[in-house]
């Protein structure tokens, strides 16, 4: 095995046979690692013990309100795009116990009931995702008020990215400049290359963890024509996207568009069911529930994944503030591509496209900005015409 | 704080199965408990032991068929300090509520030998259209932990606290791959209000409907997308119509794909 040195900013290659290598690797700096599983009808992410946990020979067809898996002709391991779960699960968990009280002589004691979380690796993530944990990692990190329990998660997190060499019909990072080229965030980078019968990895360097966890693993440093043959295997990603957006201008039009009549006519579409803020990446909201026992002994505080698309979430006193599904698709799609910019100085959509997929209403939001911008610029060439 | 006083519970059967009372049974490891922080006052499924009222908590199963039921209901409304309907049937008139579409005489010969001892009511109705009711708990069977909880808040003077969004949520929660969206399963999850935990699409079946409708839900947009999905009219009227065939929200819905 000819070793090379390995460094930040150098492209190596692996062999398909070294991915079990590099999972042995994490696992023995103690990460449990996290990636890509086939389940119930498509790829999720779960724990990955081996490389034959990957959906091999999987692809994956996606439009509005639809995802079919399909067998693919191709040792692809990695031949799907983004699907129903995110790697929020992991870092901002769905559910988690905040703390719990037990009632004492006169008074009442505090304990943490939730076990230190585990080292976490990420395998395959996808340049949208990177952006993704970066959009929350200002949201919950950025400010005065620091997530705790993220951030235990966040620190420490070891990043391989798979760089995309296909894009699906909800994909439209191009348009959000997030993708489909994974540039920084992630400590490991692979490049699946199949051409002229060879399976093999392109591995781009991108921490000095990356380095070190990639010197413990068979590699070699690529040969003449291979890093032009990885180079071969993203091209054409960012056409293939099925969805676009123009983001020109689009806070202020969304500010000025509250009275907009497609709100109401999305409304009558849309079933308030809270799926899209629930696959999205980047939405953080949740909720605080607590509980007692009957003998009145223990009290538990439990925080959950919430949306606005419920009625309760914006209760306060006296009633919800948005009780119409207009006021709340207009709260979510307001927020994620404008008020998000005024709280965290950018979007707060990285162009996934699961909340177009896993909408059962199929809901595009693309198509909803477009709706919104075509209707201003037939305002703009009337006043043109006149 | 010292102890508690003990609640005194009583639970009510009308039109039902019996099964929302079996969850309260159900609660095995919480019925210790259970026992120290209630006083079982009347509760004919669990113990023959039968105490006066008034109770501080009534909890009533089942919905209204006959008039002497309709009559029953004010009296355990006047013993009753709380009153908490608890499952379908209580909520929404439950699947009996199926004759509510349909002509109860004509059925009545074709089911009983001797019709004439058989008095019941047109309809199958929810308790709130009987009397006033201080909290509904939903379910067909009602989930036991919001039953703890409604036990809970009533011990300590306070409202429960049950989510009332959609199924959806759940299943994102807990992972579950969304069975419309990836295997063209009808699924009436995002217009049923929470509780079950999404247990139907936990088995790649789509949600039955068994809390009832959300609050203003969407119903004639998730029929529409049905009906793309392949469901005729007769299988969206018996989509609709089935456990909360009496919720509003749904009877409309049902009835907006009958024949005309
Ligand atoms: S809004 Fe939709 S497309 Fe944008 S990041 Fe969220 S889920 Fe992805
Ligand atoms: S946009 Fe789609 S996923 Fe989001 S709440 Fe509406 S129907 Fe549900
Ligand atoms: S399976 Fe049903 S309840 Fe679950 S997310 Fe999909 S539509 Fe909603």
């Amino acid at each position: 095995m000819p070793e090379t040195a390995v460094e930040t900013g150098v492209e190596c290659a692996i062999e398909v046979a070294d991915l079990d290598p590099l999972l042995g690797a994490l696992r023995e700096r103690g990460f449990t690692v996290m990636g890509p599983l086939l389940r119930d009808g498509a790829v999720i992410y779960d724990e990955v013990r081996s490389s034959a946990d990957l959906p091999a020979g999987w692809t994956d067809r996606q439009e509005p309100g639809s995802y079919r898996l399909q067998r693919s002709d191709s040792p692809r391991l990695f031949d799907f795009t983004v699907g129903p779960s995110s790697w929020k699960r992991f870092l901002h968990p769905p559910a988690l116990r905040l703390w719990q009280a037990h009632r004492e002589d006169g008074g009442f004691q505090v304990v943490d009931v939730e076990p230190p979380p585990p080292r976490l690796a990420f395998l395959a993530v996808r340049a949208c995702e990177i952006h993704a944990i970066a959009v929350q990692d200002r949201v919950l990190l950025g400010g005065p008020h620091v997530d705790p329990a993220y951030r235990a998660r966040r620190a420490g997190l070891f990043v391989v990215a798979v760089q995309c060499t296909r894009a699906g019909a909800t994909c439209f990072c191009a348009s959000m400049k997030t993708g489909p080229r994974a540039g920084a965030g992630y400590d490991l980078a692979l490049t699946e290359v199949l051409e002229a019968g060879r399976h093999w990895f392109r591995v781009e360097v991108g921490s000095e963890r990356g380095a070190e966890v990639l010197a413990a693993v068979p590699h070699r440093a690529v040969r003449p024509g291979e890093s032009a043959a990885a180079e071969r295997a993203l091209a054409g990603v960012a056409e293939q996207m099925g969805r676009t957006m123009e983001t020109a201008g689009l806070p202020a039009l969304l500010r000025r568009s509250p009275e907009h009549p497609r709100w109401s006519e999305v409304a009558n579409r849309c079933l308030a069911c809270g799926n899209c803020t629930m696959v999205c990446p980047t939405c953080f909201c949740t909720t605080v529930e607590d509980t007692g026992d009957l003998a009145g002994r223990t009290a538990e505080r439990v925080r959950r994944w919430d949306s606005c698309f419920s009625a309760e979430f914006s209760y306060i006193h006296g009633g919800s503030v948005r009780p119409s599904i207009r006021a709340r698709y207009r709260q979510w799609l307001t927020h994620k591509l404008s008020t998000w910019h005024d709280q965290f100085g950018e979007s707060g959509c990285v162009g996934c496209g699961r909340c177009i997929t896993w909408c059962p209403a199929g809901i595009d939001l693309t198509e909803e900005v477009r709706a919104l911008q075509a209707s201003k610029r037939r305002k703009e060439d009337r006043r043109a015409d006149a | 704080m010292g102890a508690r006083r003990r609640l005194k519970l009583a639970v009510w059967k009308f039109a039902s199965c019996d099964g929302c009372q079996l969850s309260l049974l159900d609660c095995e490891d919480e019925l210790l408990a259970l026992a120290g922080a209630l006083e079982i006052a009347h509760f004919p499924e669990a113990s023959r032991a039968v105490a006066k009222g008034p109770y501080d908590l009534s909890l009533v199963e089942g919905s209204i068929t006959t008039p002497h039921d309709a009559e029953r209901i004010h009296q355990v409304r006047r013993a009753s300090k709380v009153l908490v309907t608890i499952g379908a049937c209580a909520t929404s008139g439950g699947i009996q509520a199926l004759r509510n579409f349909a002509d109860v005489g004509e059925w009545i010969p074709l089911v009983y030998a001797t019709p004439d001892f058989i008095h019941t009511l047109k309809t199958s109705t929810p308790i709130a259209n009987h009397v006033p009711v201080d909290f509904e708990l939903h379910g067909c069977p009602v989930d036991k932990r919001q039953l703890l909880e409604v036990i809970l808040a009533t011990l300590n003077g306070r409202r429960p606290v049950l989510a009332a969004h959609s199924v959806c949520f759940e299943c994102k929660r807990r992972g579950t791959v969304c069975v419309l969206v990836a295997d063209g399963t009808p699924c009436l999850g995002p217009v049923t209000r929470t509780g079950c935990g999404a247990i139907c699409p936990a088995y790649r079946r789509g949600c039955y409907g068994c809390f009832g409708p959300l609050k203003n839900p969407n119903t004639a947009a998730l029929g529409e997308r049905l009906r793309i999905l392949g469901q005729s009219d007769a299988d969206l009227v018996r989509a609709f119509r089935g456990i909360n065939a009496g919720a509003e929200a749904f009877r409309r819905e049902s009835e907006s794909h009958e024949p005309r």
